[in-house]
């Protein structure tokens, strides 16, 4: 039989060891920083970049309930206007023939190992030649006209460069 | 797509829209006047329909295939498993042999049995009436879909791709008719009340603010008698109908 | 009475291991099932919009339900004070536990969202039974596992009496939350009926304690331990008791529909014109798990005999998971009632009776969690002190009598007596 005090003490002297020995490991990673796509149109972004790296799903989540459950729309952190700017054309997807969220949102989470689930629902796809982020152009018109921002070709005042 | 040409009108800037032409000489008070940005839905409106099946014919589904097309819950040749937001009903009257035919989708209760059986809170009536699934906290569990009484609810069986922006959905998740929020927030009718209104001499479907004794659906509703699914279960649904 | 010595189970045969090995096999198909499912998406399984829960949920409430039951052994002892109970009380704590857990797996591992179910714990709507449940399930675990260990705990042992009795309450509040899960749903015809509660509560005590005493013979053979005859007596009369009492229950429900003229159409389909589900529920719930099992409980010769009561206890667990199955399924095949007086038909099976059929995935999930729940009670068995090392009548029971010497009587040869 296995004496559990025995077990105890290799169980220790394991951890002892890895803790000396992971950084060590670690300091010289072959894993290349990761370089999330520049956005396809604007100068900045909602907020600025560091800002948005610590903050971005604390705003998702709490736009998510104000967009779903009060019916809020066209707010500053609508997710509509995210994929606008930040999706861009790819030639590994679908031959560069749709702007996505992929190369942007995709690289810095491939490199964190964070899964996100967003993308199960919602389509992060947008068309190549118009901006606007649904296939629809009349319907971009009308939500421009409802957040205010006249023809949505024009490069909005709120949308800008990415890094 | 699915804006037909009569809907242009409502595109020239102006958020407020007052009213529309659909065919020459017919006129459309817009129901809706576009929510402010940043404004939240509010109790002061009661979204309903009012559904008069004697102008419904049994072979007709406009208003089923515009809200596929608009929302885009396609079919996968499996019946039994495709979702169907909303469908045609044609019933016979078993003693008199009578027909009539109507589309059922969600009722948007008052007092709605799904948004009391939802472990999460995930099914949610908003403030203005509408009953929706928020998918970002479903778990798929489906105990709003036995508690429905209209069957209205559909679970998502497979992997779905090419969603419309406007109305994400996912497998594992439960959704329903929405009352096409999405257009109504922004001022506009649901698909199929538009779809069943474009063609000339239908008008099944009447959409509007039940809460307002002016609007075109509560003057309707007071002119004459209509009647609502199950009413029996006092769950108070937003859709009338007329007919029945 | 004796004090009972608790030993553990050796668990050095091949036989434990092999058990094991079958019993992780079962258990690890029921994941594999489980990634199938989710990975491509229900449309793989026999479930619909139509019926939307299926034998996933089946399996899963009756675990679920035998559990809180298997705890009946124990509420008996540390409760109402029955001495005989109080060396199966141990056990009993254990079953219970192991059958929640086994059922909760199912039922978690089934959802379209299983990854979510942090959103499950931490986002409640109070007004569901279901969040409630959530808290009574996991409560369960809390409450049993504190009672498990003033029962394990030699100096813990003068607070039985109150766990016990707390984790007695809480199986009523959970088992009544398990019934309520269908007597809350107005939509439905075979739902929307008080009754479900109270006969979900004696349902309970029927499966749970068929699935304690299968438990225990099978256990105390394969040990080699002696088991008494007046233990086995004592739990098969209160088995048949309780099925006497399931069948009291669907009696009066059924009657009570009979009666009401809005609901001779769900009476009908299950009565007469279901098809399978009327077949399950006369020759599976009634037959199966009712009459014959309380003939073989009951009939004086097979009462005595080992074999018949292990057969009747099969039959009850076989004909519970018939009952469920009708339940659940049957209930959801009926199509709902939303334009009475008219014959009703649509593109989404509106007006017809749903068809279903059971798919591997779904059995599989379902046998893995039975499966997970036996193997949470054979490592358990072998790990911790839970059976008596002797259940032998001259043990435990304070009334034991030995029997007479026989008495021998000579005869001369050729003699009249």
């Amino acid at each position: 039989m296995i004496h559990v005090k025995s077990l105890f003490g290799i169980l220790f002297a394991a951890v002892i060891v890895l803790s000396i020995a992971a950084p060590a490991a670690m300091a010289e990673s072959t894993v290349p920083l990761p370089s999330p796509a520049k956005a396809f149109k604007g100068k900045q972004c909602v907020e600025p970049a560091d800002v948005m790296r610590r903050e971005h799903m604390n705003f998702l989540k709490h736009q998510r309930d104000e967009t779903v459950r009060e019916g809020i729309r066209g707010n500053k952190y609508s997710l509509q206007q995210c994929i606008d700017c930040h999706a861009t054309a790819d030639p590994k997807i679908q031959n560069g023939e749709v702007r996505t969220l992929q190369p942007f949102c995709g690289a810095c989470h491939t490199y964190a190992a964070v899964n996100i689930d967003c993308f199960a629902c919602h389509n992060p796809t947008a068309p190549l030649e118009t901006s606007g982020a649904s296939k629809n152009i009349e319907f971009d018109k009308m939500i421009a006209a409802h957040l205010g921002q006249g023809n949505p070709d024009q490069t909005s005042k709120n949308a800008g460069g990415a890094q | 797509m699915t804006f037909d040409a009569a809907k242009r009108h409502l595109l020239t800037g102006a958020a407020a829209v007052v009213g529309m032409a659909i065919a020459p000489g017919v006129t459309l008070i817009a129901p809706a006047q576009a929510r402010k940005a940043g404004e939240p839905a509010s109790d002061k409106v009661r979204w309903g329909l009012l559904i008069d099946a004697n102008k419904c014919d049994a072979g007709c589904d406009d208003c089923v295939v515009a809200c596929r097309t608009e929302n885009g819950w396609q079919g996968h040749d499996r019946p039994t498993t495709d979702p169907q937001w909303i469908r045609k009903v044609n019933l016979k009257d078993n003693k008199t042999g009578a027909t009539v035919s109507l589309p059922v989708m969600c009722q948007h209760c008052e007092n709605p049995p799904c948004v009391d059986v939802c472990p999460t809170g995930a099914s949610m009536r908003r403030a203005d009436g509408i009953v929706l699934v928020d998918k970002h906290i479903c778990i798929g569990c489906r105990y709003c879909m036995m508690a429905c009484p209209y069957k209205a609810r559909s679970f998502v069986h497979e992997d779905t791709t090419g969603q419309k922006p406007y109305m994400p959905r996912g497998k594992g998740t439960v959704e329903s008719c929405t009352l096409c929020a999405h257009r109504i927030d922004i001022g506009g009718t649901p698909a199929c009340v538009e779809a069943c209104g474009a063609k000339a001499g239908k008008e099944a479907m009447m959409f509007g603010d039940l809460n307002d004794p002016d609007s075109d659906i509560s003057k309707e509703l007071s002119k004459r008698a209509s009647t609502r699914l199950r009413a029996d279960l006092g769950l108070e649904p937003g859709v009338h109908y007329r007919g029945l | 009475m004796k004090p009972i010595l608790f030993t553990q189970v050796e668990g050095n045969s091949t036989a434990y291991w092999s058990l094991l090995g079958w019993l992780a096999a079962f258990a690890a198909a029921g994941l594999g099932a489980t990634w199938y499912m989710e990975h491509n998406g229900h449309w793989v399984t026999g479930m619909s919009n139509q019926v939307v829960w299926g034998t996933p949920h089946v399996f899963a409430v009756f675990l679920i339900v035998a559990a809180s039951g298997a705890l009946n052994v124990a509420s008996i002892s540390s409760v109402f004070g029955r001495a005989m109970y109080k060396p199966l009380a141990r056990l009993s704590a254990l079953l219970a536990l192991a059958l929640l857990a086994g059922g909760l797996m199912v039922l978690v591992l089934d959802l379209g969202r299983p990854d979510r179910l942090i959103v499950a714990m931490t986002k409640y709507n109070f007004k569901s039974i279901f969040a409630w449940n959530i808290y009574l399930y996991t409560g369960f675990f809390v409450v049993v596992g504190v009672y498990m260990w003033m029962m394990l705990e030699r100096r813990m042992n003068r607070y039985t009496r109150i766990a016990g009795t707390i984790a007695f309450i809480w199986r009523l509040a959970l088992t009544t939350g398990t019934g309520s899960i269908f007597g809350f749903l107005v939509a439905r015809q075979a739902y929307d009926a008080a009754i479900m509660a109270p006969m979900f509560i004696i349902m309970s005590f029927s499966f749970g304690l068929a699935i304690f005493l299968l438990v225990l013979m099978v256990t105390y053979n394969a040990s080699e331990r002696p088991l008494g005859d007046s233990t086995i007596k004592m739990l098969k009369n209160l088995l048949g008791v309780f099925v006497a009492a399931v069948l009291y229950f669907v009696t009066v429900q059924h009657l009570t529909n009979l009666y009401a003229t809005e609901h001779h159409g769900i009476e009908a389909f299950i009565l007469r014109d279901g098809g399978i589900y009327t077949a399950l529920f006369w020759i599976g719930q009634i037959l199966i798990g009712g009459l014959v099992p309380l003939a073989l409980l009951y009939h004086p010769s097979t009462g005595k005999d080992r074999s018949m009561i292990a057969l009747a206890a099969g039959m009850v667990i076989v004909g519970g998971l018939a009952q469920v199955y009708v339940i659940i399924i049957g209930g959801q095949a009926f199509p709902l009632s939303i334009f009475p007086g008219y014959e009703v038909s649509s593109s989404f099976y509106d007006g017809v009776v749903a068809s279903y059929r059971p798919s591997l995935p779904e059995v599989v999930l379902g046998l893995g969690g039975i499966a997970t729940a036996l193997l949470i009670v054979t490592v358990a068995l072998r790990a911790l002190p839970f059976l008596p090392a002797s259940l032998a009548d001259i043990d435990v029971d304070p009334h034991y009598v030995a029997p007479p010497e026989p008495v021998v009587i000579a005869e001369e040869a050729g003699e009249e007596a």
